[in-house]
């Protein structure tokens, strides 16, 4: 299974490191394999230190690439992460 | 697999044959190392415990940081632990192990600097700045890697030829000797710091070796000829044999010197000398009267400062010292006053970034600048004379000056002893190093102050004809017998006689067995020496008429070169004689 969508970024510190963290251990919940593409870059969402590289601040839009059985539900999981500002206030 | 030899500078006798261990210290450890195929699963095992240390380690700070400030502050932690669980520090690392066959420390080295030169060429200040935190963590990583290596050198229950591009005095001061069956370092000469361990633990040695790490994998089968200067990597079953052989006779001869241990320093003729060690670190202490030693004419006292932040405190030194007056009896011992500097530093002494440290603030010049590191030990020294023949030397003197300033801090020390009703010897006999030529040229001025001087020949000879005695393109102008030293010596002795003290030397030089015919004749008192050749020193002097020993060293002082002067030796002592020594 295939599934891909785009995830905006609103929370106002951006996909910094503790929200980058958040994101790779949701990420490990699941066996598929999950790509974040950002512009010309590709890195994989279980890794902190390829998020990071990203440098995604609030308004950025990330487009998520996710091969596998739990595709679905993966995907589903991340859209709250970020809909949720990673748990954070603002 | 073939037989490799390779050449170097014999620093230390004997053989020694063994599997090499590469020891890779601190901070040179994450330098590129080639492996085996059948090293890279040990390397991966290697890589992932330093994994499970680094993850316990962070596991415990926010722990910490929790109890401290509170489950907010402590997020930054598991940032950390993710960081951790990477692919690129799971997957990449392990499999580039074993696919690129490299050491660990130096995949992560590349991984961690490519990760770091993305992280630069962003616009965000934030993203930029959270590189270090991913460094933090890998740097932690790294360190729990290089530090199992440094431990694994103190937990070796195996024995080895420990292989090392140099070691400092913070590795040998912690090594086990029991397991460590010699060394061999890419750089360093005869005098350099290893070299000199090596000897007093008797332990053969091959320094000079330029790139022998390498060139030798860990595991691999040395020889280690520190007689020749050789090293044999994976050695045929021929050369093994023979050099079995050279080794149980070699052996077989240190054998037939012990049999000197319990008879005096004494000539042919009835002229004694007193015959003493040099200790660098007390692990030989349990050695010297096994040697024959009958005193001990340099107790180095660095190793009490070496390897440490603090500052060894009075009681703990006066227990070293006790312990050394305690084993010696009563033998004579002398305390030489800590000599840092030079090639020797304490990060919390060093703050001066000297660029010419053996011309700078080292051994009683730092001393004197720094009482409250000088009286601790001065006082710790007294205290201990109490149980036993101790004496007292200052190094490096070059005035007079340094002589009065240092004997009234020693006053001083005396006073406040006396006056806190503490146990100790206020009658302790003092003496200086000669080590400076100035210092050799007014050795008579110097010794109407001092009970007694004693040569350090090392220093001397590096200082009178300007050589750095470590430096290899220079070595060739190191020289003991050069007219100059000699001459240096010979006023340093003759001032000593005139004024009716006596006077050692506890230089190299003193232990070389084809100096010791001259060095009695020109009237040195006190031979003190690396333990290890305590037989070999005493052979020669029981040997050696004094009248003629006298007779070369007023002949060597009108030679031109060192190289008559050894002819002179060679020409003019006893036959037997000759045929252990040339």
């Amino acid at each position: 299974m295939k599934v891909t969508e785009k995830l905006p970024v609103i929370n106002k510190l951006g996909l910094h490191l503790r929200a980058a963290a958040e994101l790779v251990k949701v990420a490990n919940k699941f066996k598929s394999h999950i790509l974040i593409q950002h512009g010309v870059q590709n890195v994989n969402a279980k890794s902190l230190m390829g998020l990071m590289t990203l440098a995604a601040a609030k308004g950025t839009d990330l487009e998520f690439t996710i091969e596998g059985d739990d595709a679905k539900d993966a995907m589903a999981a991340l859209r709250q992460l970020f809909a949720n500002k990673f748990g954070e206030k603002e | 697999m073939a037989e490799k030899i390779y050449n170097g500078v014999p620093a230390s006798g004997g053989i020694a044959i063994g599997p090499a261990f590469l020891y890779h210290p601190q901070g040179l450890s994450t330098s590129r190392r080639n492996l085996r195929t059948e090293e890279t699963k040990a390397e991966q095992d290697r890589y992932h415990q330093a994994l499970t240390k680094t993850r316990a380690q962070i596991s415990e700070l926010e722990e910490k940081m929790k109890a401290k400030l509170g489950e907010e502050h402590a997020a930054i932690f598991q940032a950390h632990q993710v960081v951790l669980e990477d692919p690129l520090f799971l997957e990449e690392i392990p499999q580039a192990i074993q696919t690129r066959r490299l050491n660990a420390e130096f995949l992560l080295v590349e991984a961690l600097e490519k990760f770091q030169s993305v992280m630069a060429s962003l616009d965000d200040s934030y993203f930029r700045e959270r590189g270090g935190d991913i460094q933090d963590v890998g740097n932690r990583l790294i360190k729990n890697l290089t530090g199992a290596e440094k431990d694994q050198l103190k937990k070796l229950d195996r024995e080895v030829i420990v292989i090392a591009n140099d070691l400092s005095p913070s590795d040998t001061v912690s090594m086990p000797t029991n397991t460590i069956k010699g060394f061999c370092t890419d750089v360093g000469g005869r005098t350099s710091h290893v070299a000199i361990v090596a000897r007093s633990l008797a332990l053969p040695a091959v320094v000079g070796m330029q790139n022998l790490t390498t060139e030798v994998q860990d595991g691999d089968i040395i020889i280690l000829d520190g007689n020749k200067g050789l090293v044999v990597v994976n050695p045929l079953p021929a050369t093994l044999k023979q050099y079995q052989r050279l080794k149980e006779s070699h052996e077989a001869f240190l054998k037939s010197l012990e049999e000197l241990r319990n008879l005096p320093a004494t000539t042919p003729d009835g002229h004694q000398v007193t015959l003493a060690a040099n200790i660098e670190i007390p692990q030989e202490l349990d050695e010297i009267f096994k040697h024959g030693a009958e005193g001990i004419g340099l107790f180095r006292t660095e190793f009490l400062f070496l390897n440490r932040e603090e500052i060894p405190t009075e009681d703990e030194q006066y227990e070293a010292y006790k312990e050394l007056a305690t084993k010696t009896g009563v033998s004579p011992a002398i305390i030489r006053t800590l000599d840092l500097g030079g090639d020797k530093f304490l990060s919390h002494l060093n703050p001066l970034n000297e660029s010419n440290p053996f011309l700078g603030l080292r051994a009683i010049r730092l001393c004197l600048k720094r009482p409250d590191i000088f009286k601790p030990q001065l006082r710790a020294i007294l205290r201990a004379a109490a149980h036993g023949p101790i004496k007292i030397m200052f190094p490096m003197i070059s005035t007079l000056a340094e002589i009065r300033e240092s004997k009234i801090l020693l006053n001083q020390c005396i006073l406040q002893l006396k006056k806190e009703g503490l146990v100790f010897r206020s009658g302790i006999e003092v003496g200086a190093m000669i080590e400076i030529p100035s210092a050799a040229v007014v050795a008579d001025i110097l010794i109407q102050e001092l009970d007694f001087l004693s040569i350090g020949t090392n220093d001397l000879i590096q200082y009178t004809l300007a050589v750095d005695r470590v430096n290899e393109s220079v070595a060739y102008l190191y020289d003991p017998l050069n007219p100059a030293i000699l001459r240096l010596i010979q006023m340093t002795v003759d001032a000593c006689h005139n004024a009716g003290k006596w006077v050692g030397m506890c230089g190299e030089m003193a232990g070389d067995p084809q100096f010791v015919p001259l060095l009695l004749g020109m009237g040195l008192d006190e031979f003190s020496v690396s333990v290890s050749v305590i037989p070999e020193v005493k052979k020669v002097i029981r040997m050696m008429p004094f009248e003629k020993s006298k007779e070369i060293a007023k002949a060597a002082l009108q030679m031109k070169t060192s190289e008559e002067v050894l002819k002179l030796i060679k020409n003019n002592i006893p036959p037997e004689l000759r045929a252990i020594l040339f």
